[in-house]
């Protein structure tokens, strides 16, 4: 069967993208780097996270900001990954993800990626980052449908139905795998010869992860 | 209650109705919107039907009426045919009105309106400036009818637009008819009505689903909720058109449950429809079938928001979606989906039975129609007001509004419920549209309007409004729930004197940003009052860099003392001091203690000499 192919412009590149795929897709076809933090390829997309937001113009109008993990491809389209305004409002949502979550390796990663120096607000410590890859990974991967989103807002939390482990959960530790906050930051060695250990040396387990398996994933407590 | 087959059956019906209308010599409206329901209208319909009871008055008929818009004099009590607009009715007046009005013909003076300024009193609504500037299209059958009762709106000629739809009309004449007349969607951001009727009736799929909204959720906003109350069948009727062009099979009224009235309204308006024959299958011995169902909301705020809508309909957590591909095509359970306001709705029979040409002739150039607005905060007359799109905001809030309430000059208008913005009164020119108004950084939103004087504090409100969205958000976004976390605490340090000047840079940053990259339309506009407060009123947030509150809102910025001059030593101040914070001896000048003081401001309440100072 013929692949059929919609013409866009990304950041002045003319890309022929397959019909029904996303900005996001048609970008790394061609080397364009966005960078994500809720999406993962096997997944459906989320679009919380919004760091992959992308500038889009429908033939020559007036240009507005979506997700590109999101946003599918139509004839015509010229979206912009780089402008100024795109760059700003990164570099913002980078600043609020890690003065929310500073000890998650993937918020320090992204705005050390953006070039963030400084954080203008007040550091709290969340571990989660509410991306809801696990949910996703749980629902769609593995049928367990044993997580969801409780609460609104800033009382949102990922949890399992009444806080209680559902007979659906196997315990595949899918939701582990994904999680992109689990990977403990490594502080790095501090004589010759010794290691660092933080993985398998935590002590106490944080109260974000429902299924209490956080930080075991290389492995202290084996289910 | 009779079927209707056939057209003939609904004309019939009619005049059997008006034909017994005739037996009653007066008509007694009593107001039963939820304003007036908490000023204890309730009692007074039932002191009516008592004392009618009692005394063997004949001839007169009783209604109990959706809301009349003017809540800031309820309860309402208005006399037909003769015209007569009581205020502020008690439950004792209600004896003197049967025995004097009604019988003797006599006009009770102290429950007329009387006008603050000029002492006139008015007898006849119409004559009343609240009124009489505007513009009542959709609200005007609300103190006619008994919003439980199908025979009332009947009588008034309706759904006579449905029938000349269903009969006399294609589908697509009847969307090139909206489509002429201009409507655009009430729900605030304004769509072309006929354009997206037209989109879902060329969506691909047999079954099509048409929603009402009714999540109103904006403090202080009660527009859509009274015309539900209070006309339910005019939506009723709306919908059924709209069914019918699109191919409409279901429908959903999407209410919140705290709106127990209006759910109950509905739900009877539904029931009566049905039995009639407006609803369910072959309506009207034609092949078009239609049935509406109401679905509650649980309270999010965020629901109002069509993917979120449709979301908690479908029994999901109410939460938005990208929006690339819009509900009109793949929408409640993935089926094309149209979703309009519930003025939107009741717009449609006025559309159809006085054509679009009438329709397209109020308004302005864009915008066409009226629009309800609830005009509430220090303006002298609160209540719902419809005016013609176009009228300027100085006519709404000192024509209509009648001007300040406390004698401060009013300071600024909050239009578009709290994801609108803050409009000076430098702009109170400003035609009141869905264009100028957006211009201005403000929207029309659903419709509220919160007028502002010298007393409010516009850090406080834009504080308050963004703690509001803080609350309201779904969470699901970072900008909307981490960014407007941080402007919370950020405008939260303002009002206590802890910002310096990167504080206000940061918010503007912050406030665009999350404008920008938000999910849904709750996080693109939150921005709205912070940042239209800070273009239009900077200087009042640089002097809380300087630890100074201009209103004297902001309570650990302000400072209470007693005016050796104007205290005339009553003692009243010290009384009323719940910290005792107040000494002094009588006829002497009193003074506060101000490791005591607690700046409650009860004090400053009951001087009657503004001997009390804030500063």
């Amino acid at each position: 069967m013929e692949i059929k192919t919609v013409n866009i412009t990304i950041d002045g590149i003319s890309v022929d993208a397959e019909e029904g795929s996303t900005i996001l897709q048609a970008a790394r076809t061609v080397g364009i780097h966005i960078p994500t933090l809720c999406y993962a390829e096997h997944l459906s997309p989320y679009g919380g996270c919004r760091i992959c937001v992308v500038e889009i113009s429908q033939d020559g109008g007036k240009t507005f900001i979506d997700t590109s993990c999101t946003h599918r491809v139509r004839e015509g389209m010229n979206v912009q990954t780089k402008s100024p305004r795109i760059i700003r409002a990164r570099k913002m949502l980078a600043e609020l993800l890690v003065s929310s979550a500073p000890n998650v390796k993937i918020a320090q990663d992204i705005a050390a990626r953006m070039g963030i120096l400084k954080v203008r607000f007040p550091m709290e410590d969340n571990r989660c980052i509410l991306c809801g890859l696990c949910i996703r990974m749980c629902y769609e991967q593995m049928d367990g449908k044993a997580l969801g989103f409780a609460g609104r807002g800033t009382k949102r939390k990922i949890s399992m139905p009444f806080n209680k482990r559902p007979e659906t959960c196997r315990l595949c530790r899918g939701c582990d795998y994904i999680c992109p906050a689990m990977i403990i930051p490594c502080h790095g060695v501090k004589e010759p010869g010794e290691l660092c250990g933080r993985c398998v040396l935590l002590d106490e387990m944080p109260k974000c992860c429902p299924t209490n398996t956080f930080g075991c994933f290389c492995d202290k407590n084996p289910l | 209650m009779r079927k209707i087959k056939s057209l003939s059956d609904l004309e019939k019906w009619r005049k059997d109705i008006l034909r017994k209308q005739d037996e009653f010599e007066t008509i007694i409206s009593v107001c039963g919107g939820t304003g007036c329901h908490a000023y204890g209208c309730k009692n007074i319909k039932d002191r009516f039907i008592k004392t009618i009871k009692e005394n063997g008055y004949q001839k007169i008929k009783l209604r109990f009426t959706g809301c009349r818009g003017f809540c800031e004099r309820g309860p309402i009590v208005t006399i037909q045919p003769q015209e007569i607009f009581y205020q502020r009715v008690k439950e004792k007046d209600v004896p003197l009105i049967l025995s004097e009005t009604i019988k003797k013909g006599k006009i009770l003076e102290h429950l007329l309106y009387e006008d603050s300024m000029t002492k006139s009193r008015f007898i006849s609504e119409k004559d009343i400036p609240f009124y009489k500037a505007q513009k009542r299209l959709i609200l005007a059958n609300n103190g006619l009818i008994e919003p439980t009762k199908i025979e009332d709106y009947i009588m008034l000629g309706g759904y006579q637009s449905f029938s000349k739809a269903l009969f006399e009309m294609e589908p697509q004449q009847i969307i090139d008819e909206v489509k002429a007349s201009g409507l655009r969607g009430r729900g605030g951001a304004g769509f072309p009505t006929g354009k997206k009727w037209e989109e879902c009736r060329n969506a691909t799929g047999k079954l099509k689903y048409i929603i009402c909204n009714c999540d109103e959720g904006d403090p202080g906003a009660y527009m859509d909720r009274s015309l539900l109350e209070g006309n339910p069948h005019s939506i009723l009727e709306g919908m059924l058109i709209g069914a019918y062009a699109i191919g409409g099979r279901y429908g959903y009224i999407y209410v919140r449950h705290e709106y127990p009235l209006a759910c109950k309204n509905a739900e009877i308006a539904i029931k009566q429809a049905r039995k009639a024959g407006l609803l369910g299958d072959n309506i009207l011995g034609t092949d078009f079938s239609f049935d509406v169902e109401i679905a509650k909301g649980g309270g999010a705020f965020v629901c109002g928001e069509s993917t979120a809508l449709i979301a908690s309909i479908e029994g999901r957590a109410g939460e938005p979606r990208s929006k690339q591909i819009h509900a009109v095509e793949d929408g409640l359970w993935g089926k094309p989906t149209n979703i309009n306001n519930v003025e939107t709705w009741a717009n449609i029979p006025l559309i159809i039975k006085n054509g679009s040409k009438w329709f397209s002739s109020i308004g302005t150039e864009k915008s066409k129609g009226t629009k309800i607005f609830s005009l509430v905060g220090k303006v002298k007359n609160t209540g719902l007001v419809e005016v013609p799109m176009g009228i300027t905001l100085k006519e709404i809030i000192f024509d209509i509004g009648g001007g300040p309430k406390d004698g401060k000059p009013i300071k600024a208008v909050q239009t578009g419920g709290p994801s609108g913005g803050c409009i000076p009164v430098s702009l109170f020119n400003l035609p009141v549209d869905f264009d100028s108004l957006k211009e201005v950084g403000s929207m029309m939103g659903s419709g509220g309007m919160i007028v502002m004087d010298e007393g409010t504090c516009m850090v406080d409100v834009a504080k308050y409004f963004i703690h509001f969205l803080e609350e309201e958000s779904c969470g699901k976004c970072l900008p909307c729930r981490e960014g407007l976390k941080r402007m919370s605490q950020i405008l939260e340090n303002l009002t206590e004197g802890k910002g310096d000047e990167e504080s206000l840079y940061l918010l503007e940053e912050l406030g665009q940003v999350v404008a920008d990259t938000s999910l849904c339309g709750l996080g693109k506009t939150a921005p709205n009052p912070v940042l239209s407060a800070l273009k239009y009123f900077r200087p009042e947030f640089e002097a809380h860099l300087d630890k100074r509150c201009p209103a004297g809102v902001c309570i650990p910025l302000i400072h209470y003392s007693i005016s050796e001059t104007n205290c005339i030593g009553c003692g009243a101040c010290a009384k009323i001091c719940p910290t005792k914070a107040i000494e002094g001896e009588k006829k002497e000048v009193y003074h506060i203690i101000s490791e005591l003081c607690i700046k409650c401001g009860s004090c400053r309440e009951i001087c009657k000499n503004d001997a009390i100072i804030v500063n």
